[in-house]
């Protein structure tokens, strides 16, 4: 799958911490394989006995039809990251209070974290994956490296997100309307000067950015 | 957070017969719209419910309705957002409360229902530490306690405050709540759907369990002004620390039926009846909006670290008043 651009592999060694983890992970699982099928032949069962079991979801994420059977719980922002390995989309409060887990629901800007993946059924999602890659940016993507819109990088996603949602529906925002669209989005590095230009620079098309 | 049923109803009277149904076997049962305050909830097993019965996928209650009679019906189920941006022109006190809660993110998910519903957000009640009168404790704990954000009127049972921006110009704009039960519905005043700590300490609304809220509706009034402004530390993304809304009706020049409400200061929002009666029947201007704005203060009952909120409530309710009758409140720079 070609959906994880956000991580490319570390060419120096080959191997990526993540891809790491889970080799190690697709071993254990491996070792418990006989456990693992005893357990699929009786899942209808427990199925109906247990009405808070996985129940099927199917969402169209960046174009890209996903189906899964995720527990009642089980929040978009899980989904994305966990099962289908979308993880550009962060999770820093898990509250709602940071907008590191923004992706955009039907062309709308919302917490993945504070909705459950069950809501998201038949809908549109598209996450920082699904504006670009890193060959091919999506101006927003673009205008926020020219600005270098970032320092520790971990809001970022979410503020790209914010932005794109706000020059979807207004291509000509104010410097008010920027600064209201990413007001759910927390960066602690302060970085704030340089996503307002950024998101000024993407929406006027300019090629230059000028630092605020 | 605890694993739950999912119920996913396909009407509403389905999702009225699964809460009574769960309630009548036992097993805890929540309601859920957009779920944005919900699974704050469950994640801070502040809750842990059985099932979760699924409103958000049901396909009525979830647009604004215009009568012949130039009433609005706004389906419980409608966005924040959707209220802020579609009845703009004709509600300015609601839009503007709406649009200024939470962030756009929450604002694009969460319902006028849910706001509505919302269980508040002081910090012994939401913290699993402590045991305040409203999770049957004994004492309110706040009141002798950690205080600058709690009430500054009504606070002598327990010093919550409501934490709805859209219920204050609700009870301003004296708007009805219309609800659905398996017994058959109710319509309330807004200013009966809140209730007082005295009346409910384990609840702040006057919802029986398993009722839900379906509509709120505005009737249309003729010559009718609003408006709704806030004080907050930050100037987005914040709780206000003093917000209100104002409505009247123009009638030769002077103001009618006026109702001042002030929210974020008592368990329920509150209304400012002395400084309603002071502006009753007179033009508004800059002398009688200051004026209006020390009356409001009238039966306050600061706690020990909350009085800094009365000259804040005095003048949200000042400039309220001025921006209500289109002159200038001070608060045009930060728009």
């Amino acid at each position: 799958m070609a959906d994880d651009k956000s991580h490319p592999p570390d060419r120096t060694s080959g191997v990526t911490r993540r891809g790491l983890i889970k080799g190690i992970a697709t071993a254990v699982t491996a070792a418990s394989a006989g456990a693992t099928a005893l357990l699929v032949e009786t899942r209808h069962e427990l199925e109906a006995a247990n009405p808070s079991g996985p129940m099927p979801v199917s969402i169209a994420v960046n174009g890209v039809a996903r189906t899964g059977s995720f527990e009642p719980r089980t929040t978009l922002a899980e989904a994305l990251r966990d099962s289908w390995g979308l993880t550009g989309t962060k999770v820093g409060c898990d509250r709602g209070a940071c907008g590191a887990c923004t992706v955009l629901l039907d062309g709308l800007a919302v917490n993945s974290c504070l909705m459950l993946v069950h809501d998201a059924d038949g809908r549109k999602v598209t996450t920082v994956e699904g504006l670009g890659s890193p060959e091919a940016m999506a101006p927003i993507q673009k205008a926020f490296v020219e600005a270098d819109a970032l320092q520790c990088g971990f809001c970022t996603p979410g503020m790209v997100v914010s932005c794109a949602g706000l020059l979807a529906k207004n291509p000509s925002p104010s410097a008010y309307d920027v600064k209201e669209a990413v007001a759910g989005n927390l960066c602690r590095c302060g970085t704030y000067t340089g996503v307002f230009a950024a998101c000024e620079a993407a929406a006027q098309g300019k090629p230059e950015v000028t630092r605020g | 957070m605890k694993n739950f049923e999912r119920v996913q109803p396909r009407s509403w009277d389905e999702a009225a017969s699964a809460l009574a149904a769960a309630l009548k076997s036992g097993k805890s049962a929540e309601a859920k719209g957009a779920g944005t305050e919900l699974l704050d909830r469950l994640k801070e097993y502040n809750l842990a419910p059985d099932q979760v019965v699924d409103l958000r996928r049901l396909s009525s209650h979830n647009s604004i309705l215009r009568n012949s009679s130039g009433g609005i019906s706004i389906g419980a189920l409608v966005t924040l957002s959707a209220v802020a941006s579609g009845l703009r022109k004709d509600l300015p006190a609601l839009a503007d409360a709406c649009e200024g809660a939470a962030t756009p993110q929450i604002r694009n998910a969460a319902t006028l229902a849910g706001n509505l519903c919302q269980r508040p957000r002081c910090w012994y009640f939401r913290s699993s530490e402590f045991q305040c009168l409203k999770k049957g404790g004994v004492e309110c704990l706040a009141k002798s306690g950690e205080n600058e954000f709690h009430a500054v009127f009504g606070n002598n049972t327990c010093a919550i405050v409501h934490p709805s921006a859209a219920g204050v110009a609700l009870v301003a704009l004296n708007a009805r709540i219309e609800t659905l039960a398996p017994g058959g519905g109710r319509t309330f005043a807004a200013a009966d759907f809140f209730v007082r700590p005295e009346v409910d300490i384990f609840a702040e609304n006057a919802l029986k369990p398993g009722e839900l809220v379906v509509d709120i509706h505005v009737d249309r009034l003729e010559g009718v002004r609003s408006a709704y402004r806030k004080i907050k530390q930050k100037q987005a993304f914040d709780w206000p620390l003093a917000d209100a809304a104002v409505v009247w009706r123009e009638t030769g020049g002077v103001a009618r039926d006026v109702r001042i409400v002030i929210g974020s200061a008592a368990p329920v929002p509150w209304r400012a009846k002395a400084a309603e009666a002071l502006v009753e029947g007179k033009r508004i201007d800059a002398a009688l909006a200051a004026k209006a704005g020390e009356a409001a203060l009238e039966g306050a009952t600061p706690l020990g670290k909350n009085a800094y909120k009365l000259p804040m409530v005095a003048a949200v309710v000042r400039r309220t008043l001025l921006a209500s009758a289109g002159l200038p409140d001070g608060t045009e720079e930060h728009r």
